[in-house]
């Protein structure tokens, strides 16, 4: 057993780690640190494309449409050394939701039309699944798109869609046929958020941020070559996107790094005269989360490892979400124990 | 990069599955583990036979030459028959300090006798007042006019009636805690003095309380150095607590995979009590705790492994990985134990079933050689302190 990487993976992860170095400098991280609003619009795209010059904006697309043409080992060294240097994520709607499905099962016109842009950052999607009725059991939506001359009539409501209020374009699942099996009557619809009749309502959330928003769709009419695929075989391409949404997300480089910096706060923050890092019952609810945290880097190896010798991820793969997430929250709920009083006069993050 | 065992491991591997499954099932376990020694001898002379207790020892005393991974790949397998035959006690640990001892007298009688089965061993450590600290002794070797004498008690010396030779650690300089001044001793367990009083552990072996009255030893009988023996201990001890975690670790899954299966066959409501969202929520839990385990033990092996190249680099490191793993395989078995036993219900808790057995090696390892809190206390020692 070893988790040694070959001279060449080597090599890459060198060149990955130089160019975030150079790239990635203190000033683009500050303009990245709010996670809302215009300006933060305006520095991810910067960054982004920054990502697409270098050509790194696409690594899990074909290389025909963009994408990097990376082993399964080269992106997972990206995604390890991007969450090492604190980077946040790509926008994923565009790039890694919607992309994926009209390259897969677009025509080659919508190809030509959208893969540019996503690439380019050019323009933004949001995701149009949920609606107040439709959470979990998403195929009880109910949105509807009524097919008239070229047009589909679409009226309903989407909610909880991130990033609405900045996107030019937007990807639902609409109702498109009744009274048969509720996943058989649904499709996939491409639709510009310039269309009349479509409108955004924010949902501010309780952390006072602003990222969350309804949709509205009153007789919006959305032109017949937005449809991806067939009428009503939406079903089966969401699927596909969701499993999609669904591989790498154990975020362990990027609760490695939270994990050193709460150490180095909790050495600096003296409660008594002795620093919180020295404190018994401190030290034992901070190895909780490291020991796990260390569990969770190997199982990540071990899916990475058997996926990079050719096999399919295993059930264990769904415990890299489910222990990812947890761990990033005991790690954020650490740090507002530590931060003690300030922790209530916070609007946002610790800094 | 790579987790999987080779093809020799996996040899060894299927060669110790195929034991269990064909000549260990339940009912055996129960005869040997209710007979008067409380182990099947012919039993260890086909583990001899099979090469498995050659596992860990050098080529040049008649050993298979394996790492602490060939080592891991036998543990996981017994764990999953909860196998009571000695290998833990005489193989890993008895065994483990001999190869780390520089005796070359020693090593070349005893591991012989190991290999070929005639020498049960075990480590004399524990005393009444030392808790986990194994530093803490006042068992005392005082020197006399042909070697030392030792006097002083030892407790919970696994499969101490059983034993051939003894493995004992005593005082030869020093204070009760002191690190230094510690000394291991080879001793015959017939030797004039030493009186063991057995009696049977929860986990199905059993376990003896000896004292040790004038027991007159010669230098030929140090393992190392006089005054060093925790330098042999602790170059030993993260092997040991990687075979005992890979024991646990057969044992998690095994129980995993009774607990999942009895919950397809078991009807309640008129249908299998697996249909439930509340169970199998439970089983999701233990599956999870089941793989991060497994985790810690890979972390673990691939850091000694490091470690053998460069000890001077890689020694701080395995260490962590190990307090992380021994607690980790204590709060997680105790989850898998206790879930397994509450999701079969009344019968989880009788002694004609299976799980129960399980759960109870489960209770002994976790306070082998340290429990959950111990682990983790030494984890935020190297871990917290001077960062």
């Amino acid at each position: 057993m070893d988790i040694n990487f070959s001279a060449q993976d080597l090599e890459f992860r060198d060149d990955v780690r130089a160019f975030f170095a150079s790239e990635y400098d203190a000033k683009v991280a500050e303009s990245l640190s709010s996670g809302q609003g215009e300006d933060y619009k305006e520095a991810i795209v910067v960054w982004q494309k920054k990502l697409h010059a270098k050509g790194w904006i696409a690594p899990g697309w074909p290389k025909e449409y963009g994408g990097t043409g990376w082993s399964v080992t080269q992106k997972f060294i990206y995604e390890t050394e991007r969450g090492a240097a604190g980077i946040p994520d790509v926008v994923p709607f565009g790039l890694k939701m919607v992309a994926p499905v009209i390259y897969t099962f677009g025509s080659e016109e919508q190809k030509a039309k959208f893969l540019p842009r996503i690439l380019s950052s050019e323009d933004w999607w949001c995701q149009g699944y949920s609606e107040p009725g439709a959470g979990s059991d998403l195929a009880a939506l109910s949105t509807t798109a009524e097919y008239a001359g070229d047009n589909y009539i679409v009226n309903g409501r989407k909610i909880w869609t991130t990033f609405a209020q900045f996107s030019d374009w937007i990807f639902c699942l609409v109702r498109t046929s009744k009274d048969v099996r509720k996943q058989q009557g649904i499709s996939f619809l491409l639709i510009d958020m310039n269309t009349p009749g479509v409108s955004v309502k924010p949902i501010p959330t309780i952390d006072g941020k602003h990222s969350l928003n309804e949709v509205l769709f009153e007789d919006a009419l959305v032109p017949r070559e937005n449809l991806i695929g067939e009428q009503d075989k939406g079903w089966t391409y969401a699927k596909a996107l969701l499993a999609h949404e669904r591989t790498g997300m154990a975020e362990v480089a990027d609760s490695k790094r939270m994990l050193s910096n709460l150490k180095q706060r909790a050495a600096a923050e003296v409660n008594g005269g002795q620093p919180m890092l020295d404190d018994p019952v401190f030290q034992m609810r901070l190895s909780d989360i490291e020991m796990q945290l260390m569990a969770l880097e190997y199982t990540e190896l071990r899916v990475f490892a058997s996926m990079a010798a050719g096999g399919m991820p295993g059930p264990e793969s769904s415990l890299l979400k489910i222990k990812g997430t947890e761990i990033s929250q005991s790690i954020h709920e650490l740090q507002l124990q530590l931060a003690a009083y300030y922790g209530g006069a916070l609007q946002g993050d610790l800094s | 990069m790579n987790f999987e065992f080779s093809e020799e491991q996996v040899m060894i591997k299927d060669s110790v599955a195929r034991f269990v499954r064909d000549e260990y099932d339940f009912d055996t376990r129960r005869k040997i583990i209710d007979s008067e020694e409380g182990i099947n001898r012919d039993f260890w002379t086909m583990f001899a036979e099979l090469g498995w207790l050659s596992v860990p020892f050098e080529e040049q005393y008649g050993g298979f030459g394996g790492s602490v991974e060939d080592l891991v790949a036998v543990m996981e397998e017994l764990g999953k028959g909860i196998v009571v035959e000695p290998y833990v006690s005489t193989v890993v640990i008895f065994g483990g300090l001999l190869s780390a001892a520089t005796n070359e007298e020693l090593k070349s009688t005893y591991i012989p006798k190991i290999i070929d089965g005639s020498c049960l061993g075990s480590f004399a450590f524990l005393e009444p007042q030392s808790r986990f600290e194994i530093a803490d002794i006042a068992t005392s070797a005082t020197v006399g006019k042909d070697g030392y004498a030792i006097n002083g008690t030892k407790t919970v010396v696994f499969n101490g009636a059983s034993a051939d030779s003894l493995i004992v650690a005593a005082r030869t300089s020093g204070g009760q805690f002191d690190r230094d001044g510690i000394s291991l001793f080879m001793v015959a367990a017939d030797a004039p003095g030493v009186s063991i009083n057995s009696y049977k552990t929860m986990d199905g072996q059993s376990a003896s309380t000896i004292n040790f009255n004038d027991v007159l030893v010669t230098e030929s009988q140090l393992l190392g150095t006089a005054g060093q023996g925790m330098e042999i201990v602790d170059q030993v001890m993260p092997n040991i607590l990687l075979a005992l975690s890979a024991e646990a670790l057969g044992i998690m899954a095994t129980l995993n995979a009774i607990t999942v299966d009895y919950t397809k066959t078991r009807q309640q409501f008129g249908t299998p009590i697996s249909s439930f969202q509340a169970l199998q929520h439970r089983m999701v839990d233990t599956f999870m705790a089941c793989e991060q385990t497994k985790s810690l033990l890979y972390r673990g092996l691939c850091d000694a492994n490091k470690a053998a190249v460069d000890p001077s680099v890689g020694t701080a490191e395995l260490l962590k990985s190990v307090h992380a793993l021994k607690a980790t395989v204590a709060k997680y078995g105790k989850l898998i134990g206790e879930e397994a036993i509450q999701i079969h219900g009344g019968i989880g808790i009788t002694d004609e079933l299976n799980i129960g057995h399980y759960v109870k090696r489960l209770m002994t390892i976790n306070v082998t050689f340290g429990d959950a809190d111990f682990h983790q206390k030494k984890f935020n020692q190297l871990s917290y302190s001077n960062f």
